[in-house]
């Protein structure tokens, strides 16, 4: 049990560093002591409080919350390359978060939450879609299968999205920079709005960390393990659901931060999700907060989204994995 | 342990399995076998709960199996399922672990002593236990097996259900993964069911055996009752014969190619084709014929082209007859595996070689005798071994059946005693009849083309030429070597 302590001690000190680079780096330096130090500059303290800490809070748990996500869907589909973002469910999430603007909705008793709700609806609605139809195809759900899916399903939602935008008068403004993937100028209340659900959804999926080793090897050998497959895949597709929705309703769509992270998070420390979840989820929020921190400094003043970062890193490693599958697999 | 009752079900709206009813005993193991398509591993995989029962009942351990939870079964019923291959790999131990699974209970690891020690004592059973810390995937596919084996023995079921746990392993990792599930069943009680593909396997392994035909059972018992010829050409279509395996009273089956095409030129035996020099006495077929013999070199049963009997001197004297035989044979460019070798010292030139044929039966005979160590073999003492004398090949042109083998040798041995009594050979020691030499060898080989000739007892057509056959070629053989010899005949 050795080597799991040190993967968490060494997980949490890179995210601590980060969240510190991430606060004091920027425009204006703001030195790590304004955390703590009382009589720091007024200025500096309102930046760190009102502008980068919510900023990195909520890279961290978009992060966290898609890479998690991303590592349950791996597990559950046997699947390397499922992400997210590569499943089409990200795009559900966004026609679901869009309408929401596209038609003012706003439901009283959901409140703050109308938001996530409806996105988590949509992701959960495209997922089971995607499942359901690459099932249609092919029963083995075949790796490239599922990707095809997702990428057809992907590319239709993004169709609906493309044409709500067209159809939108003034809200586009607020829409299109939604869309592109971005954790700036949010502020608290997002976090507030994305917290609980990051929670709820970790923990769903964490509950479920030694079925998703069982059903590493089949559904039907996880079965033979004593593991109550459909309840458990329901759980964690929701679960699954739950973070992406989330995740997009307050940063709009980033790529390849659930396929990138998990990936990692196994070359380095096996695939055991017992362990695998909660260092995905650590790990999912430190690369998130650098590659927003990118984001915002690499062609300063000018920020571009994060999501052209996430995609910059995130393809080429989808690449990667996909010809060592291929490879290993001939081998 | 396991009873199954009228199971009728599969995958579509169609039954695959249809009323299938059988139970197995603690400590037993059956065979499931069918051809494909058969829905062997359909009744498998409705029994372990993969697929749904449209009818019937499966009652493990005296309880309905749908009134288990998924952990309950899975205590009592662990499945070895056939190789895959796996996206993401595990450890050893990891993969193992997972077998304790049905165990756990509550939100929080509940990993006990007794998990631990189920697992410790799997790999240790199995023998992984030096790769606990490998991932799977780095393992060999025998190796890996052995790891599911060992994950299913950490559930501790009673119940050991696996599907053609052998495809794809080499024969070596075949006879270790049966060994130890054999061994599963002897010593720990554990009730096992397989699926398996090949027949020899399951009846080498199986205390009984039930035969799948299109979803329906052909046949249920012990593996003598099951692997017979008539049933397996029945269910599988195949062209099969039964033979006795070498070594254990367990029925094993060999497939019989069609052999239309195959080229052979159709080839009879006469005497022209055997080739005699001072060094022996020589036959070459086109192909292997079906050899019966006591020969020095391939003594038994087998198939094979040459034919060899070497002259030696009297004085031939060797502590390893048959290195110092092979040795020969190499040396005159034969085929060691193809090859049948007698000796003799008997001039080779004096053998008695005659092709005997009546309508469309022949058979060539072929004897090289001398009497100079003649024994009656009722009076047969202590003596000093010598090198055979009365060499006597029968090559037929037919198909002839094991027990015609056996018959034509007792007829040709009755004709040789006759012989010896025509020619009044006696025992120089006892002054009595002889009957034979000290080490007199007889070769049998058919082309097993041709005319059936199921049986050579002395009335029978083939029989009738080997007694005359033998009994003519052995006088003539004992007369010139009196000559050779100066005797008086």
């Amino acid at each position: 049990m050795r080597k799991p302590l040190i993967a968490y001690i060494v997980s949490a000190a890179v995210l601590l560093t980060a969240v510190g680079l991430g606060v004091s780096i920027g425009s204006v330096h703001v030195p790590i002591s304004t955390l703590w130090n009382q009589e720091a500059d007024t200025t500096a303290t309102n930046i760190l409080w009102k502008i980068r800490m919510p900023r990195v809070i909520l890279a961290g748990l978009v992060g966290a919350s898609l890479a998690i996500a991303g590592a349950a869907f791996q597990g559950l589909l046997k699947n390397p390359l499922a992400d997210p973002y590569t499943l089409g469910v990200s795009s559900g999430a966004s026609v679901g978060a869009v309408m929401t603007l596209f038609f003012g909705i706003s439901i009283p008793f959901l409140g703050l939450y109308t938001l996530p709700v409806f996105s988590m609806a949509g992701a959960a609605i495209t997922m089971f879609v995607v499942l359901g139809f690459a099932k249609l195809v092919d029963r083995g759900l075949n790796m490239e299968t599922i990707i095809l899916t997702g990428i057809i399903f992907g590319s239709f939602l993004g169709s609906v999205l493309s044409l709500m935008i067209a159809l939108t008068g003034e809200e586009l403004r607020q829409i299109i920079g939604w869309l592109l993937g971005s954790v700036s100028m949010r502020g608290w209340n997002y976090i507030n709005m994305i917290l609980p659900f990051t929670i709820i959804g970790s923990f769903l999926l964490w509950m479920n960390r030694r079925e998703l080793n069982a059903m590493l090897f089949g559904e039907d050998r996880a079965k033979h393990l004593g593991v109550d497959v459909k309840r458990r895949k329901l759980v964690i597709l929701i679960g699954g659901s739950i973070l992406t929705g989330a995740a997009v309703s307050v940063s709009g769509t980033i790529g390849f931060v659930g396929l990138v992270v998990p990936h990692m998070t196994r070359l380095l420390w096996g695939s055991d999700h017992r362990h695998l979840l909660t260092l995905s989820f650590m790990n999912g929020a430190t690369l998130l907060i650098i590659c927003d921190l990118l984001a915002r400094t690499i062609i300063s003043p000018t920020e571009l989204p994060v999501g052209v970062i996430t995609a910059f890193i995130g393809a080429p490693v989808f690449a990667f994995i996909f010809y060592r599958q291929r490879k290993g697999r001939a081998a | 342990m396991l009873h199954v009752q009228g199971l009728t079900g599969g995958y579509g709206k169609e039954p695959i399995v249809k009323n299938v009813s059988f139970h197995v005993q603690p400590g037993e193991i059956l065979g499931i076998l069918g051809p494909n398509g058969s829905g062997k591993s359909t009744l498998l995989k409705m029994i372990s709960g993969i697929l749904p029962k449209q009818a019937g009942t499966v009652e493990i351990a005296n309880r309905n199996a749908d009134r288990y939870s998924p952990k309950e079964f899975a205590r009592n019923v662990a499945v070895l399922p056939q190789m895959h291959t796996h996206a993401f790999s595990h450890t050893v131990r990891a993969t193992v672990e997972l077998g304790r699974y049905p165990y756990q209970t509550g939100l929080f690891s509940s990993w006990s002593a007794e998990d631990e020690a189920a697992v410790t004592h799997a790999m240790e059973r199995t023998g992984v236990t030096r790769y606990e810390n490998t991932l799977i995937e780095s393992l060999s596919g025998g190796e890996q097996q052995r790891v599911f084996v060992a994950q299913a023995l950490a559930q501790q079921a009673p119940l050991l259900l696996l599907d053609e746990p052998t495809n794809h392993l080499d024969i070596a990792y075949q006879q270790q993964l049966l060994d130890t599930v054999r061994s599963l069943a002897v010593d720990e009680g554990k009730t096992v069911v397989s699926v398996f593909h090949d027949i020899n396997l399951a009846a080498l392994y199986c205390d009984r055996l039930l035969l799948m035909e299109n979803g329906e059972i052909a046949k249920i018992g012990l593996p003598q009752d099951v692997v017979r010829e008539p049933i397996i050409h029945s269910v599988y279509k195949a062209a099969v014969k039964t033979q006795a395996h070498p070594e254990l009273p367990k029925p094993q089956m060999t497939l019989l190619p069609s052999m239309n095409g195959s080229g052979a030129e159709p080839f009879v035996v006469d005497e022209t084709q055997f080739t005699v020099t001072a060094g022996s006495v020589q036959f070459h077929a086109p192909y292997s014929l079906k050899t019966v013999s006591s020969a020095v070199h391939n003594p038994g049963t087998g198939w094979y082209t040459t034919f060899v009997n070497r002259h030696v001197d009297a004085a031939y004297n060797c502590d390893d007859v048959k290195k110092e035989m092979e040795e020969y044979l190499e040396k005159a460019g034969h085929h060691l595996t193809d090859t049948v070798g007698m000796m003799t010292a008997v001039q080779t030139l004096h053998a008695e070689i005659a092709t005997y044929a009546d309508e469309d039966i022949s058979i060539v005979i072929a004897v090289t005798a001398g009497v100079g160590n003649a024994v009656d073999v009722s009076k047969a003492i202590e003596r000093e071994v010598h090198v055979g004398t009365i060499n006597t090949w029968m090559i037929a042109n037919g198909r002839l059946s094991d027990e015609a083998f056996i018959q034509a040798m007792i007829t040709a041995t009755e004709a040789k005693t006759r012989a010896l009594q025509t020619e009044n050979v006696m025992d120089p020691l006892t002054g009595t009849q002889a009957t034979g030499t000290s080490t007199d060898s007889l070769l049998v080989a058919a082309t097993q083309i041709g005319q059936e000739l199921p049986y050579a007892g002395p009335i029978t057509p083939l029989g009738k030429l080997i007694g005359t056959g033998v009994y003519e070629c052995t006088i003539r053989a004992i007369r010139t070597y009196k000559e050779a010899k100066g005797w008086e005949s």
